[in-house]
């Protein structure tokens, strides 16, 4: 089956298409094949398995919120977000649509385990007009689960080719072959069919027609038509077909009650869930907090980074660039861009984030998260928060900057600004947190129990404000929840992978420039003019020694920079209290800022950025003077 | 909608789906209109459907499940969705 093949079979292109979509230019040249599922079946394997590119593959609802194109034998291939149904109702949709409204061929996979829900998507699709094959995923799970899927019959009622498949065990080639060769337009009610032939005249499809007689307004504008109102019916319609359907190819389905099934149910209702998710999270602070930030950056960091890197480079450089000159300092001196942006960059942040990334990708491909979302979504609610909330909150305690960039998960803009918003003040990310734990371990318990409360105070006051200040609400929760499931470790390395370069890719710049404005501060003399500028504030209000001045500046670099520089100096418990509250509430690091801006815009980046130093100062303050 | 045949319907048996509890066996009465009902006619749930209240957790927010399908419903949304109890069930 090649691409002129399918023209032999396919005589009859579309001719009118409006979709302008950048790298979606419809290039009538090469066929599209375009995979379409709901979340979590398997679709980003089966594209793996055909292009060779890798794509993000998670449990979360939702998540793939990105597209990935490859090539195969000649077909552009194409993957979608997940989606349950083809309209505007979210942006993973209305990409979706437009790629599948442009698509020569829909490869659709279902879960075989759960063929009710998937097959309204499938039928959507069959109603569209699209040539479609189904891809019967999960059939290991079916068959250990009992279910009996009678496939001829199931083709049969669709009226295109079924084809069973295990994507996590690997697919066969010739079965991809064959299934792309067999796409055909299945069955489709008459009446809707000569109902969206009627209106061919006017939007060129035939699902841009059912689009528009489902009321996608976005399609019908762009026809200059009003949208239809029948949507509902046209939905009732087809989940009455599809439960049709259901009833006559799935038999003998075994009631089960297996561990998965009893954790799931643990994990959502809070008097077990709440154990278990301080058993998850201590677990991922043993990996992540123990192993990886103490053991592997020791090594990382304090031998290689120190010990070889360091030395070596300093000396190379140093036979070009006399090290105590301004040119030395700036490259290899104490805020050195060579050595110890470097150092951190390489020895420090990389092993932390890619071990943070393994942990995230662990808790996703396992179907924890939807759960974990459900529990909380009612606490959340209080701050103005979805239950979908809780993955950006938890991502930050292992980096502030890629948990900004979570956010996009949130279904309103107001809900992404609250959850920015707390992640900049009062969440304090892992290279923090590491520092920040050791100086309270040395200050005591009481130390440790105020810091705390101080910050979910302002956590909780942050919230509550903003879902005050905000117009609006919070969008109510309606989540699907997957099974849970063992992730698989191949999937699990090369997601963080390709998250880690990402991250890599996008901080590593910020980290230079970072490095190089506090050089260049250093050496003109202005690092020690702001130092001194901010005096006052530290002794009279905090009531720090005047070198703390130092810390907070370092901070608006690193944050860990700022607690590290707390660390060297002479504190009483007190003290340590104040200068720790006081650096966690402090502007975020430049690497986080910087996507902040870019996620939320500059004004909006900027006013939290600002009432971070505000707030910082303003509750640090208000505590020593309390305390002391 | 399609009920059951020689279905008693009076307002007393109708509640919100946030009054329901663990382990009973509901019938949909009412969706909320709108996008919402197409999510929940999408995963499989429509009005005069079977379900079971799989979870309640305090402060309302519900787990309801069909055959193998789990969808959890906000407790906002849960005090607009209207219920039937068709079967007191017990406690799982």
């Amino acid at each position: 089956m090649t691409p002129e093949d399918l023209h032999e079979r396919v005589p009859h292109r579309e001719k009118h298409r409006h979709i302008e979509l950048g790298f979606l230019q419809p290039d009538l040249n090469t066929s599209k094949i375009v995979l379409v599922g709901n979340p979590n079946v398997g679709k980003s394997l089966v594209f793996n398995a055909l292009s060779g590119l890798y794509v993000d593959v998670s449990n979360f609802p939702g998540t793939t919120v990105e597209v990935e194109c490859g090539k195969y034998k000649g077909f552009e291939l194409y993957d979608t977000p997940g989606i349950y149904g083809v309209s505007s109702f979210n942006d993973e949709e209305r990409v979706a649509r437009d790629i599948i409204l442009t698509a020569d061929i829909v490869l659709n996979v279902v879960d075989g385990t759960h063929l009710e829900r998937d097959l309204f998507l499938t039928q959507q699709l069959i109603d569209m007009g699209k040539k479609v094959t189904v891809l019967v995923n999960f059939m290991d799970e079916v068959e250990k689960h009992r279910i009996d899927i009678d496939l001829e019959r199931l083709r049969h009622f669709l009226g295109v080719e079924v084809f069973p498949i295990t994507a996590v065990k690997g697919i066969d080639p010739r079965a991809i072959d064959a299934a792309i060769g067999a796409a055909r337009e299945g069955t489709q009610r008459r009446e809707l069919h000569s109902r969206l032939h009627s209106m061919l005249s006017m939007v060129g499809s035939q699902g841009e027609a059912l689009l528009v007689f489902e009321g996608d307004e976005i399609v019908a504008e762009r026809h200059g038509v009003p949208p239809g109102t029948k949507r509902e019916e046209s939905y009732v319609d087809r989940r009455n077909r599809v439960n049709y359907i259901v009833n006559q190819v799935l038999r003998d389905v075994h009631p089960h009650n297996r561990f998965s099934e009893l954790l799931g149910r643990w994990s959502v209702n809070p008097i077990t869930g709440v154990p278990l998710l301080l058993a998850v999270l201590y677990l991922a602070y043993l990996f992540v907090g123990k192993f990886v930030a103490q053991d592997v950056v020791g090594f990382t960091e304090g031998e290689i980074g120190k010990n070889v890197w360091e030395p070596w480079i300093r000396e190379l450089v140093g036979l070009v660039v006399p090290g105590p000159s301004w040119l030395g300092s700036l490259l290899i001196g104490e805020f050195g861009v060579i050595t110890m942006t470097t150092t951190y960059l390489f020895f420090l942040l990389l092993p932390l984030v890619a071990a943070f990334y393994i942990a995230l990708s662990i808790l996703e491909d396992s179907g924890y998260l939807p759960r974990l979302a459900t529990m909380v979504d009612r606490t959340l609610g209080y701050l103005g928060l979805n239950g979908r909330a809780v993955i950006p909150l938890i991502l930050g305690f292992g980096c502030v900057t890629s948990a900004t960039i979570t956010t996009r998960l949130l279904g309103t803009e107001r809900e992404k600004t609250i959850a920015t918003a707390i992640l900049q003040f009062a969440i304090p990310c892992s290279a923090q947190l590491a520092v920040i734990a050791a100086l309270l371990a040395g200050a005591g318990f009481t130390v440790m129990l105020v810091y705390t409360v101080v910050i979910v105070a302002v956590l909780i006051t942050i919230g509550t404000v903003l879902n005050r200040m905000l117009k609006g609400s919070p969008e109510p929760l309606l989540l699907d929840l997957p099974p849970l499931r063992l992730p698989k470790m191949g999937n699990v390395l090369r997601k963080t992978y390709i998250r880690a370069f990402q991250f890599m890719k996008e901080a590593t710049v910020w980290f230079f420039i970072g490095a190089l404005a506090v050089g260049v501060a250093d050496v003109t003399g202005a690092l020690r003019f702001l130092q001194n500028a901010l005096v006052p504030l530290t002794t009279q209000w905090l009531q720090l020694p005047p070198e703390a001045a130092t810390a907070f500046i370092m901070g608006v670099v690193r944050r860990d920079f700022g607690a590290a520089g707390l660390y060297q100096m002479s504190l009483e418990p007190f003290q340590i209290l104040v200068a720790l509250i006081t650096i966690t509430l402090f502007v975020p690091c430049i690497a986080s800022l910087m996507v902040m801006m870019k996620e939320r815009g500059l004004k909006e980046g900027f006013v939290i950025w600002v009432g971070t130093w505000i707030v910082a100062f303003f509750v640090g303050g208000a505590v020593s003077q309390i305390l002391m | 909608m399609n009920h059951a045949a020689g279905e008693l319907m009076t307002d007393k048996n109708v509640i919100p789906l946030i009054e329901a509890r663990m382990g009973q066996s509901l019938r949909i009465h009412s969706l909320p209109r709108g996008k919402i009902r197409a999510y929940f006619i999408r995963l499989g749930i429509s009005e005069g459907d079977s379900a079971v209240c799989h979870e309640r957790l305090p402060g309302g927010t519900v787990v309801l499940k069909k055959n193998r399908q789990e969808i959890a419903v906000g407790h906002k949304l849960a005090g607009e969705i209207l219920v039937i109890v068709t079967e007191k069930g017990r406690a799982a």
